[in-house]
C-alpha cells in the first residue's frame, strides 16, 4: 500500500500543470466563450498530442498504457485550469471512436432523455449516448435549441427533443463501465476545481489589506480557508484511492473507498471550496471579473455529469443497506 | 500509487491474524463503567499480552525494545486488532504513544533502560501533565513551577485533563524551570513519580457522566533532577518531539469503530419500527453522506500512512484528518439520535444493539476539543499549509 505519488507520476501532474499554467491563462479561459460550443480546438489536440485522453488506451493500440491512477492525477489538473469541453466524454471515447484520442475530434456525451441538455453542442464531433442497456454514438443533433444563458458561461449548452439512434459501441458493461469512469474522472477535475478556488482565494487573502492587514491573518478568513483545503484534501485522497482501486480490479462499488463515495466527498469539497472562494473575495467575488464564480459554476456542471452525484447516494446507500 | 500491499505487509497480517484469534479468546471479562484500577489491570493485561508475543510498541524503534514495523504495518496492526474487537490501547496511551517514545528518542540511557520496557510490558502506567486551567490552547504559557533545590526539583502547581492519573506510575510533566525566559525557553520535562509525596489527583466528571480525567495539584513535591529529560529549559522542544514522527494513525481505531457505528446504525434504522428510519429519505441520504465521509478518510488515513512511510512523518496530514473526522463523527451523533428517538433518552441500552450510539454522540464533542481544538488545527493548517499570516503576533510574557 503506497498512496503517494511515483516520480513518474509526479512528473506527468507538474509537466501537465506547466503547460496549462502557460497555455491557458484568466484571459485565454474567457476568450473561449467566443469559439463554438467554448472550445479551443488548438489546445484540444495539444491535449490529445501529450496523451491527456488516452492515458489508459492500451500501448498497442497507440495510447498511453497507463492506469486511471494517473487519468486522475491528470485530470484534477485540467480542473485546476477549468478547460472548458468535454474533456471527461474525449476521454471515454479513446479507443471507441476514431480521432478521439489524438483530440483531433471533440467527443461529447449525455446521458439518454427527452429532452436532453447537450453540452458544447456547436464543438462536437460525435456524441455519446449513454443509455442504461448499453452506449451508442451518434452524430449531434442539429436541431438543438441553444439556451441562451447557460449556468456556466464556458458550457454552454442545448436543449435536444429526441437523441438519434445512432450506433452501438458497446452493450451493458460499456455503458456501466462508461458511467463509472466518468463519474471518478468528473471527480478528479472537481478536485482540481476546489484545489484552485483554495489557490486564488489564499492569493487574494494574502494581498488584500483591510484594517492595516492581510485579510489572511484574521481567524474568521484563514478558518474558512483551512476548512476549504481540508475538504479538498481529503477527497483528493478519496479520488486516488478510487482509481486505484479500479486499477487494481476492485468494482468500484461501495466502501472504502468507491467511485460513489469519492464522487459524494468530491463534489461536497469542491462546492464548499469553491463558494469560500466568492466568499473570500467579498464583494469582488460576486462580480464576473473574478475568476471565482467560473470554478464554483464548472464544478456545479459536473454535479450532473454522467448521471449525477445523487445517483453515487443511491448507490451507496445501497451498498450500505446490503452491508 | 497502489493499495495492494507488500509481501511482507501479508506476512504480517496473516501472522497477526493467526495469534489475535486464541489471545482474545483468553481475554478476561471487560471491567465495568468507571472502575479505573480494574481498567488499569484489563488494559495492562492485554499489553502484556502484546509484549509477550511480540507486538508490542509496533512503531517504536528496534533498539529500544520495539517491532520497528513501516507505517503501513503499523496500519495493519491497528486495523487487524481493532477489526477483531481486541483491547482498545487504554491506560497505555500516555506511556506506549506519548511519553515512551520521548523517552526513547530524548532520554539518557539510564532514563531508557529504566523505563521504556516497563512500559512495553504494561508494567507500568504513564499520564501526561502538560495542560493546566491556565495553559490550554497556549500549553506554553504553563506555570506549574519548579525550584531546583540540591539534586531535587521542588514543584508546585496544578494540571488537568489528566486522564488515567488516578491509576498511573508516572507522569510526564510540563514544568517552568526558568520564569525570566522568553515563555518556550522556560519549561522542562520531568518524569514524575506518582508516588511522590504531595500529589493531589481529583478525578473531574465529564459530560458523559465519566471520570475519565482528572485535575492534579502538586504541592512541593520532589522529584530528582535525574528525572530531567533533555536539556534544563528545553522541555517544549522534548514535548514536541513526538510530532516529528506522527504517522497519521492515531485515528485508526476511531474511525474503523465510527464504520462499525454507521452499519449498526443502518441495521437499527432498517429494523426499528418497520423500518421508518431507512425508508425516511432524509435519514438515509445523511448516513450515506456519512458513510461515504469515513470511506475518504480511510483513503486519507492511508494517504498519511504513505507520506510518513516515504518522508518520515505525516506533516499536516494530521491536523487535517481529524477537522475532517470531528465533523462527520457529529453529524453520526446526531444521525444516532434522529434514529433513535426517544430511545436516545437514556445512554444504557439505547438501541438494544449491543453499541453505546448515544454514549458516542456526548464522545463526538470531545473530537474537536482534545489535543488541539478544532480552532487550533485551523491556524495550523492555515498557516503551515496555505502560508497564510499569524492573527497577531504574541510577545511572550
Amino acid at each position: 500500500m503506497d498512496l503517494e505519488l511515483t516520480d513518474e507520476q509526479t512528473s506527468l501532474r507538474d509537466e501537465l500543470r506547466r503547460f496549462l499554467d502557460d497555455r491557458l491563462t484568466s484571459e485565454g479561459l474567457r476568450a473561449c466563450a467566443e469559439l463554438p460550443g467554448s472550445v479551443d480546438r488548438k489546445l484540444w489536440s495539444q491535449l490529445g498530442e501529450m496523451g491527456v485522453f488516452s492515458l489508459t488506451v492500451p500501448e498497442a493500440d497507440g495510447g498511453v498504457g497507463l492506469g486511471l491512477a494517473e487519468a486522475v492525477l491528470a485530470y484534477e489538473e485540467l480542473g485546476r485550469a477549468a478547460v472548458p469541453g468535454p474533456v471527461v466524454a474525449t476521454f471515454l471515447a479513446a479507443g471507441l471512436v476514431d480521432g478521439a484520442a489524438s483530440g483531433e475530434r471533440v467527443v461529447g456525451a449525455v446521458v439518454d432523455a427527452a429532452p436532453a441538455v447537450v453540452e458544447h453542442l456547436d464543438a462536437l464531433d460525435d456524441l455519446l449516448v449513454l443509455r442504461p442497456d448499453g452506449l451508442d454514438l451518434v452524430a449531434p443533433p442539429t436541431d438543438g435549441r441553444p439556451r441562451s444563458r447557460p449556468f456556466d458561461p464556458l458550457t454552454p449548452v442545448h436543449v435536444v427533443a429526441t437523441l438519434p439512434q445512432g450506433s452501438r459501441l458497446g452493450g451493458r458493461e460499456v455503458g456501466d463501465r462508461a458511467r463509472l469512469v466518468g463519474g471518478l474522472l468528473s471527480a478528479a477535475v472537481q478536485v482540481g476545481l476546489g484545489e484552485a478556488a483554495v489557490v486564488l482565494a489564499t492569493g487574494y487573502a494574502l494581498e488584500r489589506h483591510q484594517f492595516n492587514r492581510a485579510i489572511g491573518s484574521f481567524q474568521a478568513v484563514k478558518h474558512l480557508l483551512a476548512e476549504a483545503h481540508v475538504g479538498v484534501d481529503v477527497a483528493r485522497a478519496a479520488v486516488h484511492a478510487a482509481a486505484v482501486g479500479l486499477d487494481e480490479g476492485g468494482t468500484g462499488v461501495g466502501g472504502t473507498c468507491g467511485v460513489d463515495s469519492a464522487r459524494i466527498v468530491a463534489a461536497h469539497a469542491a462546492a464548499r471550496a469553491t463558494a469560500t472562494c466568492v466568499q473570500v473575495h467579498g464583494g469582488m467575488g460576486y462580480t464576473w471579473e473574478v475568476d471565482a464564480h467560473l470554478l464554483l459554476k464548472r464544478a456545479a456542471v459536473l454535479d450532473v455529469a454522467f448521471g449525477s452525484v445523487e445517483d453515487s447516494v443511491t448507490a451507496r446507500s445501497q451498498a450500505l443497506a446490503t452491508g | 500509487m497502489r493499495l495492494q500491499p507488500t509481501d511482507d505487509d501479508i506476512e504480517f497480517r496473516d501472522r497477526l491474524r493467526a495469534w489475535l484469534g486464541p489471545a482474545l479468546a483468553s481475554l478476561p471479562e471487560k471491567p465495568p463503567h468507571d472502575d479505573w484500577p480494574a481498567k488499569r489491570r484489563y488494559d495492562t493485561g492485554w499489553q502484556r499480552q502484546l509484549f509477550d508475543a511480540g507486538y508490542a510498541g509496533v512503531s517504536w524503534p528496534k533498539e529500544y525494545g520495539g517491532q520497528g514495523t513501516t507505517p503501513s504495518q503499523e496500519l495493519i496492526f491497528l486495523e487487524e486488532t481493532e477489526r477483531a474487537g481486541a483491547p482498545y490501547v487504554g491506560c497505555n496511551f500516555v506511556g506506549t504513544l506519548h511519553a515512551g517514545p520521548t523517552v526513547a528518542a530524548v532520554g539518557n540511557a539510564e532514563q531508557r533502560e529504566r523505563h521504556l520496557r516497563p512500559i512495553l510490558r504494561g508494567d507500568h502506567v504513564w499520564c501526561q501533565g502538560f495542560s493546566e486551567p491556565e495553559a490550554g490552547s497556549d500549553l506554553a504559557s504553563l506555570r506549574t513551577r519548579a525550584v531546583r533545590d540540591g539534586d531535587h526539583y521542588v514543584v508546585t502547581g496544578q494540571k488537568i485533563w489528566t486522564s488515567h492519573a488516578q491509576v498511573a506510575d508516572f507522569c510526564e510533566l510540563l514544568v517552568r524551570t526558568d520564569p525570566d525566559a522568553p515563555k518556550h525557553r522556560g519549561i522542562s520535562w520531568l518524569i514524575m513519580p506518582m508516588d511522590s509525596p504531595g500529589i493531589e489527583v481529583r478525578p473531574l466528571k465529564t459530560l458523559t457522566g465519566v471520570s475519565e480525567f482528572s485535575e492534579m495539584f502538586l504541592d512541593e513535591v520532589r522529584i530528582p533532577v535525574a528525572n530531567l529529560v533533555g536539556d534544563e529549559n528545553d522541555g517544549w522542544r522534548v514535548a514536541m518531539v513526538t510530532f516529528g514522527f506522527e504517522r497519521g494513525t492515531a485515528f485508526v481505531s476511531e474511525l474503523l469503530r465510527s464504520q462499525v457505528l454507521v452499519e449498526d446504525l443502518v441495521r437499527l434504522a432498517a429494523s426499528r419500527d418497520g423500518g421508518a428510519a431507512w425508508a425516511d429519505d432524509g435519514i438515509r441520504r445523511d448516513l450515506t453522506i456519512v458513510a461515504a465521509e469515513l470511506d475518504a478518510l480511510w483513503a486519507y488515513t492511508k494517504r498519511n500512512v504513505s507520506r510518513a512511510a516515504r518522508h518520515g512523518n505525516a506533516g499536516a496530514g494530521g491536523s487535517i484528518f481529524k477537522l475532517a473526522y470531528h465533523e462527520t463523527r457529529e453529524r453520526l451523533g446526531a444521525l444516532a439520535m434522529r434514529i433513535l428517538e426517544r430511545d436516545a433518552l437514556a445512554l444504557d441500552e439505547a438501541g438494544g444493539s449491543g453499541f453505546d450510539h448515544v454514549e458516542e454522540r456526548l464522545y463526538a464533542l470531545s473530537l474537536s476539543i482534545a489535543a488541539g481544538t478544532a480552532q487550533i488545527q485551523k491556524n495550523i493548517v492555515a498557516e503551515r499549509v496555505l502560508g497564510l499570516p499569524k492573527e497577531r503576533q504574541w510577545t511572550s510574557s
